[in-house]
């Protein structure tokens, strides 16, 4: 098929000379065979060539590329080559194409794989230090936005603070909800199941109210939260970064962490206890409903029991806990905004990083309160 | 899918042929009863106020929002209800320069101009390699740029790059969205250049969408004004004859003076 699109005839013209006539359509759809016949062709001594396109019906960019490739082939083979013998209105495209000239010479790249992984593990790991010490510093700068509004409290954007708290904690309810239930109904039902083959049913009472108070509350608040909020605080931000609004903020000699971050950071402090005591409740209220149904334990003796199991400290252990998750993911999550660049790309990979990194926070964060409480005695 | 091509018809037959289109959003009607014929070989100039429906012309002549009413044809066929055989092959004849450039972010510039070629072609990959190095330094970008993320390129870069992806299937029509919007008068006066000299040396017919009246005074063969929901094509100096309010404001105002003087 290929032979009927575009071809290349060779016939001796003379004394040691060739002539090499091109015919067809040289276009992209006969490049595939083309480029094929022509890797390896060659033609015997050296010699003048003559290569006449003055007979294509058709030549295109690709078609153009690959005669040029031949010609420059053939002379580095010793031929002369002479392309007197072209239409007009092929010339122009032509000579385009052979100003394009060859590609440049690649440096060969030298592979030590040991090397290689060592120098990777040191950049994560310099890298990994330097977000910490980035994070710290921007904590710091809240710290002093928040001391300077505390001066100076009229500076404060209520409306933003307000639309914050409605964002991330009015808005999380029905979530937040659903699932807290459901851990409450999966922790009493796995609970159950154990504590019945002692004939202590009625423990599982105990053992959700701990569990639930003290982390699972909590921790089960956070994670949504930073997967809710965190992220569209980091793609909110971005987006503002993208559109040049955070360049504008500053330039018309606002604060933008006075103006973006606070709000956010303080709205989310004020909502993540009230959703945490909220996950409690429905948590609780899970466990109590699950616990009616495969221990009958009615709502009465879940209450009386739940009342001798748990003490006020349970309940402010895990609360404490609420404002200082909350603060590192609206921090972490605005930090990963203000540091998107250019891109729309970077509002993706900076969002995606913004949970996993506010998450992992949360979690270390927990780790440290739980050594401290049992230090405390707590 | 050739440039040059003897067996072609008439060089003036029409390569984009639109006859009554008609454009609604909700009950604003940015069209109506648009009639308009681009010519093979031709750079038609589009230009018309805001909202006069410049870029949405353009979509709907490339497929990507569908008229109220009217028939589009492009390279002969009717674009309304064609098989998605066809529709790919059609697709694959023209090529398009989005106003931002739309490389693909997360591509070199080699591997933008190398998508068409390798979704449309059965080129060998070191083939398509080389097709993209030519093509990209034919839309005159220094040889590392191939190698580069769209993140690394200045505006006028990105521009060069997409016009680079948007000939890499060497189209019959090549569409421009504002190609010199945003580029400085020294860039945009060597965009217009760039895209003059590949217009020739490639044959293309092209289809430009600008506000930019040195691009029209210096490459259009013809420009299209859009002015009262309708079409009106021409040559520059008809135009400047041309008695209705817009079109004389437009070419007779300080900046199509200040153009069509530097052209003189």
């Amino acid at each position: 098929m290929a032979r009927e699109r575009a071809w290349l005839e060779s016939s001796r013209a003379g004394d040691g000379e060739w002539r090499l006539t091109a015919l067809g359509r040289w276009d992209l759809q006969a490049a595939g065979s083309l480029s094929g016949t022509l890797d390896g062709f060659a033609l015997d001594g050296g010699g003048t060539v003559s290569l006449d396109l003055s007979r294509l019906d058709a030549m295109d960019t690709v078609g153009a590329y690959l005669l040029s490739a031949l010609s420059a082939r053939l002379t580095a083979a010793g031929h002369g080559v002479d392309l007197s013998a072209i239409r007009p209105e092929h010339a122009a495209l032509f000579d385009a194409v052979r100003e394009v000239g060859p590609p440049p010479v690649e440096r060969a790249q030298t592979h030590r794989p040991i090397l290689d992984m060592l120098e990777r593990t040191g950049r994560t790991a310099v890298d990994g230090l330097r977000e910490g010490r980035d994070l710290l510093s921007f904590l710091g700068l809240i710290a002093i936005t928040f001391g300077r509004l505390i001066v100076n409290p009229r500076r404060l954007r209520f409306r933003s603070v307000m639309f914050h708290i409605e964002q991330t904690g009015l808005n999380a309810l029905p979530i937040l909800g659903l699932l807290s239930f459901l851990i409450g109904v999966v922790l009493a039902f796995q609970g159950a199941d154990q504590l019945r083959r002692f004939g202590a049913e009625l423990f599982v009472v105990n053992l959700l109210g701990v569990s639930i108070l003290r982390e699972i509350g909590i921790l089960m608040t956070a994670i949504i939260v930073a997967g809710r909020s965190g992220s569209a605080f980091t793609a909110q931000i971005g987006t503002m970064k993208v559109n040049q609004e955070v360049d504008a903020i500053s330039t018309l000699g606002l604060d933008v962490v006075e103006l973006l971050v606070v709000p956010r950071a303080l709205a989310l402090m004020i909502t993540l206890p009230l959703l945490a005591f909220y996950a409690d409740i429905m948590g609780l209220f899970g466990g109590a409903v699950m616990s009616y149904a495969t221990l009958d334990i009615t709502f009465g003796q879940f209450i009386r029991q739940l009342h001798g199991a748990v003490t006020l400290p349970h309940f402010l252990v895990g609360l404490v806990k609420a404002p200082v998750f909350a603060l590192v993911i609206a921090m972490v999550g605005c930090y990963e905004g203000l540091k998107v660049s250019g891109s729309a790309e970077s509002v993706g990979t900076l969002t995606t990083k913004s949970v996993v990194e506010s998450i992992f926070l949360v979690i270390v964060l927990d780790a440290v309160f739980s050594v401290l409480f049992s230090f405390l005695r707590l | 899918m050739a440039p040059f091509d003897d067996r072609q018809p008439d060089a003036q037959d029409a390569v984009i042929r639109v006859r009554g289109l008609v454009t609604r959003f909700g009950p604003q009607v940015v069209h109506d009863g648009l009639d308009l014929d681009v010519r093979r070989g031709e750079v038609l100039g589009v230009v018309g106020g805001s909202g006069t429906g410049k870029s949405v012309l353009l979509k709907e002549i490339l497929g990507l929002i569908r008229p109220a009413d009217g028939r589009i044809e492009l390279l002969g066929r009717d674009t309304a209800g064609l098989p998605e055989r066809e529709r790919v092959a059609l697709q694959a004849r023209t090529g398009v320069l989005f106003q931002n450039g739309a490389l693909f972010s997360s591509m070199t510039v080699a591997q933008n101009v190398m998508v068409p070629l390798r979704e449309h072609t059965d080129l060998s990959a070191a083939l398509s390699a080389e097709i993209a190095r030519v093509k990209i330094a034919m839309s005159g970008l220094p040889a590392n740029a191939g190698a580069k993320f769209p993140s690394e390129l200045s505006g006028g870069m990105i521009k060069r790059a997409g016009l680079a992806r948007a000939l890499a299937l060497d189209p019959d029509i090549l569409f421009l969205d504002e190609p010199t919007a945003g580029l400085d008068p020294i860039g945009a006066a060597a965009f217009d250049q760039l895209i003059r000299n590949l217009q020739r040396s490639l044959g293309l017919t092209v289809f430009m969408v600008t506000h930019d009246l040195d691009s029209l005074t210096s490459i259009c063969d013809r420009i299209a004004v859009l002015v009262d929901k309708k079409i009106r094509v021409g040559t520059l100096e008809e135009h400047l004859r041309d008695p209705h309010p817009w079109i004389h404001d437009y070419f007779h105002g300080p900046r199509g003076r200040a153009a069509r003087h530097a052209e003189s």
